[in-house]
């Protein structure tokens, strides 16, 4: 019987469903661009729900959006800003096939990545001292009882659209340890680059959702207060 | 995928114009705009976006069929948020009678 | 004609053996097997609670089960259907079997994540079944809020969070098939010479993948509420609960696209090789799938019609409501076109095939019924919508899949069935579904509340028909169960083309080999060229 046909050696490059590598890094970098559109969606739909109630409760949304730090946040929106910079040069790197630039980067972006975090556990810290945290003890200081419902929406909008948020970009940082770790014994020296390049794609678009929740929870109505 | 390796210096470059827009999106929020101060925090967004995403995300370099994804992906947000939000937007239009 | 005996040559079923092979598989096939098993499970769990669903509807007063056990029998019957059964059903057993192999690919692009699928359909699973033992849930398969939310003392978190993992398994598999389609065609197989099953199935996977993350985050939502109390969907907090209901049929109405598309593959399948004819207006066929899929997102507030949702949004949900039957009805006409001066065989699979386009023009042209704002205010949550979406997911996509398994099952096992008996079975089952669900239409006209389990004494010669018919049903689908797994052990060796089909499948030996293809297929004709098989007659009396 003719034999089966393995028609090559499976490498990390080249898996035996694939024919070619071309073949194989098309297909995972499609993979990829498919899976950031369903988190589009994913997150589309708090965004929608976010939507909905600024646009019923407008002046507590805005209000309740002063009492978050403009400066802190958008200090933390450079932050992130620089981490794709640093991303994307680790994917350069690996194009190049620069195992010591790869892993710069990498350990750049993780860095970069972790403050980001540090920052928002630093701000989440300070809601919990404000009472900010919905739940049985929130309270908003100089609003009526009826807008404090209404300004817990904001806060609870806020905390699960910037906690799922946290939670893509912990992963993320689980995924660059990963790639920190490969890049380190020279995995992406030889071109085979997609698992950065792929890891890179998730990167961006985490910060993408970010470039969006940064105006949509901190600047609104700003010039009023 | 793509045989393009942009230079450092387009990336130096697409990093600080989106520096540019977040000291801007940040500054034009204390100016009062009126309705017109969401349109411009989400047209800077949308910019910061697509310079992310054609730069960064090589989107830019990418075949049709991934353009075609992307385009897709905003697209059918698109739905969900303006179906959603035409419900709630003509609520009340439509008197109930009797009432 | 390879008529090799199946315990000599090694296939990618005794290839390996043992649990683990099993468990670790990363082939398509066995992994398709795999899910098989899986969703059989759950259809047998479904029909349970259908079971005493239906023995309670015997009579007018509720004395077989309290109001609030009949609240989490519909709730757990709907779980388990719609979730863990129709959902997965076609894609993830035929379609992971048989896309690779029509399109001549060796497996799916990312066989990990397919075997990650299955397992995240089992987890998942797990968790609605825990909840099901544990207590139940008793929302509806809706979870409205803020019942659900609330008010509900049921295992909703568990359940819900049964459903979200399970959605996950639907999202990889959907991303697994699109690139599979994109990138590993056989060299000759374009576009438009893939079958319409892979068309089908390809439309059905780009639903999945837009419309489940949905579902996931209204989960999440549903989650914060509950636990939380954010009021999000809590009037007395300011929430509004109808935008749970947007959110849940943003995903829940491309849903049953999910369910009926694949089934409308299968069916094209079989129409053609039972007419020995390609399929008529093929392009038609294909770009109709693609519609089905982008014409089903833009539909879902005709489930708000009563829901206080604007009566201007209803009329735009309406109105495009009956677009997306238009690609639906040109299917339909171009099977029929199909059959028209065709070869017909009665084969089983072809028996369900007709059952199919019967019962499912009735049931979606009752669609349009409903589709109606001013008909609709009068059967919304009656019988009427009952039977409507049991006409097009039990009449339509349980048929299909029913004439899928048996038109592929000497494919997959190397074992023809027993054509008489399910030929018999066929029978069985379109009689008794016709008998449990005619009389729900004219129940629902009447009247009858859908998820009440009292009602006026008037109506009881209706349910005790439709109880009597659901009892005819469950005799026809376990039938079919019993003679499967007769036919493992007993069947007739299977050639490698029992049908005399086309179709890059019927080109390796039944069952295939672990690698589909010895030598990487080059196609050179359009699809359903029966001249490429001239002599290769069905095999079946």
């Amino acid at each position: 019987m003719a034999s089966e046909s393995h028609a090559h050696e499976e490498t990390l490059a080249l898996r035996e469903q694939f024919e070619t590598e071309a073949q194989q890094k098309d297909a995972s970098t499609l993979g990829m661009w498919i899976f950031l559109i369903t988190e589009v969606m994913f997150f589309g739909g708090m965004f929608l729900a976010y939507t909905v109630y600024r646009r019923i409760y407008p002046e507590v949304f805005a209000l309740a959006s002063s009492s978050l730090n403009v400066y802190i946040g958008a200090a933390n929106t450079v932050v992130l800003l620089c981490s794709s910079l640093t991303m994307v040069l680790a994917v350069r790197a690996a194009q190049l096939g620069k195992t010591k630039a790869i892993v710069a980067f990498l350990i750049l972006t993780l860095i970069l990545g972790g403050v980001f975090l540090g920052v928002k556990a630093y701000e989440w810290n300070e809601k919990f001292e404000e009472h900010h945290i919905p739940g049985a003890s929130f309270h908003f200081e100089g609003m009526s009882p009826d807008q404090q419902a209404h300004a817990q929406l904001f806060f609870s909008l806020y905390f699960a659209m910037t906690g799922l948020h946290a939670l893509h970009m912990i992963i993320g940082a689980g995924l660059l340890l990963y790639l920190i770790v490969h890049a380190r014994r020279g995995v992406y020296a030889n071109g085979y680059d997609t698992p950065v390049d792929l890891i890179g794609l998730y990167w961006h678009f985490v910060d993408i959702i970010w470039i969006f929740l940064f105006p949509l929870l901190y600047l609104i109505d700003r010039h009023m207060r | 995928m793509s045989a393009h390796v942009d230079s450092v210096k387009t990336y130096v470059l697409v990093f600080l114009a989106l520096i540019c827009l977040t000291v801007a999106t940040t500054a034009v929020a204390f100016v009062n705009l009126g309705a017109f101060s969401v349109v411009a925090a989400l047209g800077i967004a949308t910019c910061k976006m697509l310079l992310v995403a054609l730069f960064f995300m090589h989107v830019r370099h990418s075949s049709m069929l991934t353009r075609l994804i992307v385009l897709g992906g905003l697209l059918w947000l698109a739905i969900l948020l303006l179906l959603t939000l035409g419900d709630m937007v003509s609520r009340g239009w439509v008197g109930v009678p009797g009432r | 004609m390879i008529t090799a005996a199946a315990q000599e040559r090694e296939h990618y079923l005794n290839q390996n053996y043992g649990l683990k092979s099993w468990l670790l598989t990363k082939d398509h096939k066995r992994i398709g097997l795999l899910y098989l098993f899986t969703v059989t499970l759950f259809f047998f769990l479904g029909g349970a609670f259908a079971t005493m669903i239906r023995i309670e509807l015997l009579t007018p007063t509720g004395n077989f089960v309290s109001s609030e056990t009949y609240n989490k029998l519909f709730t757990m019957h709907g779980v388990a259907m719609i979730f863990f059964f129709l959902i997965p059903s076609i894609p993830a057993t035929l379609g992971n079997f048989f896309l690779p192999m029509m399109i001549g690919a060796r497996d799916l692009a990312f066989p990990r994540i397919n075997l990650l699928s299955w397992y995240l359909l089992v987890v998942g699973g797990l968790f609605s079944l825990f909840a099901m033992l544990a207590g139940g849930v008793d929302t509806g398969w809706t979870f409205y809020t803020p019942y659900s939310t609330t008010y509900s003392n049921s295992w909703v978190i568990a359940t819900a969070l049964g459903i979200f993992i399970a959605g996950f398994s639907s999202i990889l598999t959907g991303l697994n098939f699109i690139v599979t389609v994109h990138r590993m065609r056989a060299p000759g197989m374009t576009w438009m010479r893939m079958p319409l099953f892979v068309w089908s199935t390809y439309a059905t996977a780009l639903i999945q993948v837009l419309g489940t993350p949905v579902l996931a985050v209204t989960i999440i939502l549903l989650f914060c509420e509950r636990v939380f109390h954010i009021g999000i969907f809590d009037p007395a907090l300011g929430g509004d609960p109808v935008l749970f209901q947007h959110l849940f049929w943003f995903y829940s109405h491309p849903a049953v696209y999910i369910m009926v598309l694949p089934a409308m593959g299968v069916i094209s399948e079989i129409v053609s090789v039972f007419s020995r004819k390609p399929v008529f207006g093929y392009h038609f066929v294909a770009f109709a799938s693609m519609a089905i899929a982008v014409l089903g997102f833009l539909v879902w507030g005709h489930h708000l019609f009563v829901a206080t949702q604007s009566v201007y949004a209803g009329l735009v949900f309406s109105f495009l409501s009956y677009f997306v039957a238009i690609p639906s009805a040109i299917k339909v006409f171009n099977w029929t076109a199909t059959l028209y001066k065709g070869s017909i065989s009665f084969a089983t699979p072809m028996l369900y095939a007709f059952g199919f386009i019967g019962l499912f023009t009735i049931g979606g042209l009752t669609g349009l019924f409903v589709a109606a704002l001013g008909f609709d205010v009068h059967v919304t949550d009656t019988y009427f919508v009952v039977a409507h979406f049991h006409y097009i997911m039990v009449g339509g996509t349980i048929m299909a899949y029913l004439g899928g398994l048996h038109y592929w099952w000497p494919k997959m096992t190397g074992r023809m069935y027993p054509e008489g008996w399910a030929r018999l079975s066929a029978l069985v089952i379109f009689l008794g579904f016709n008998l449990t669900f005619f009389p729900q239409f004219i129940l629902g006209y009447l009247g009858m509340p859908r998820r009440y389990h009292v009602y006026p004494d008037e109506f009881q010669v209706l349910h005790v028909l439709s109880t009597a018919g659901a009892s005819v049903l469950a005799v026809g689908y376990l039938m079919p169960m019993i003679y499967f797994i007769w036919s493992l052990r007993y069947g007739a060796m299977a050639p490698a083309n029992p049908w005399g089909a086309t179709g890059l499948e019927w080109k390796t030996p039944s069952p295939p080999s672990l690698h589909n293809f010895d030598e990487m297929p080059i196609v050179t004709h359009e699809a359903y060229d029966y001249s490429t098989v001239i002599g290769e007659e069905i095999q079946v009396g």
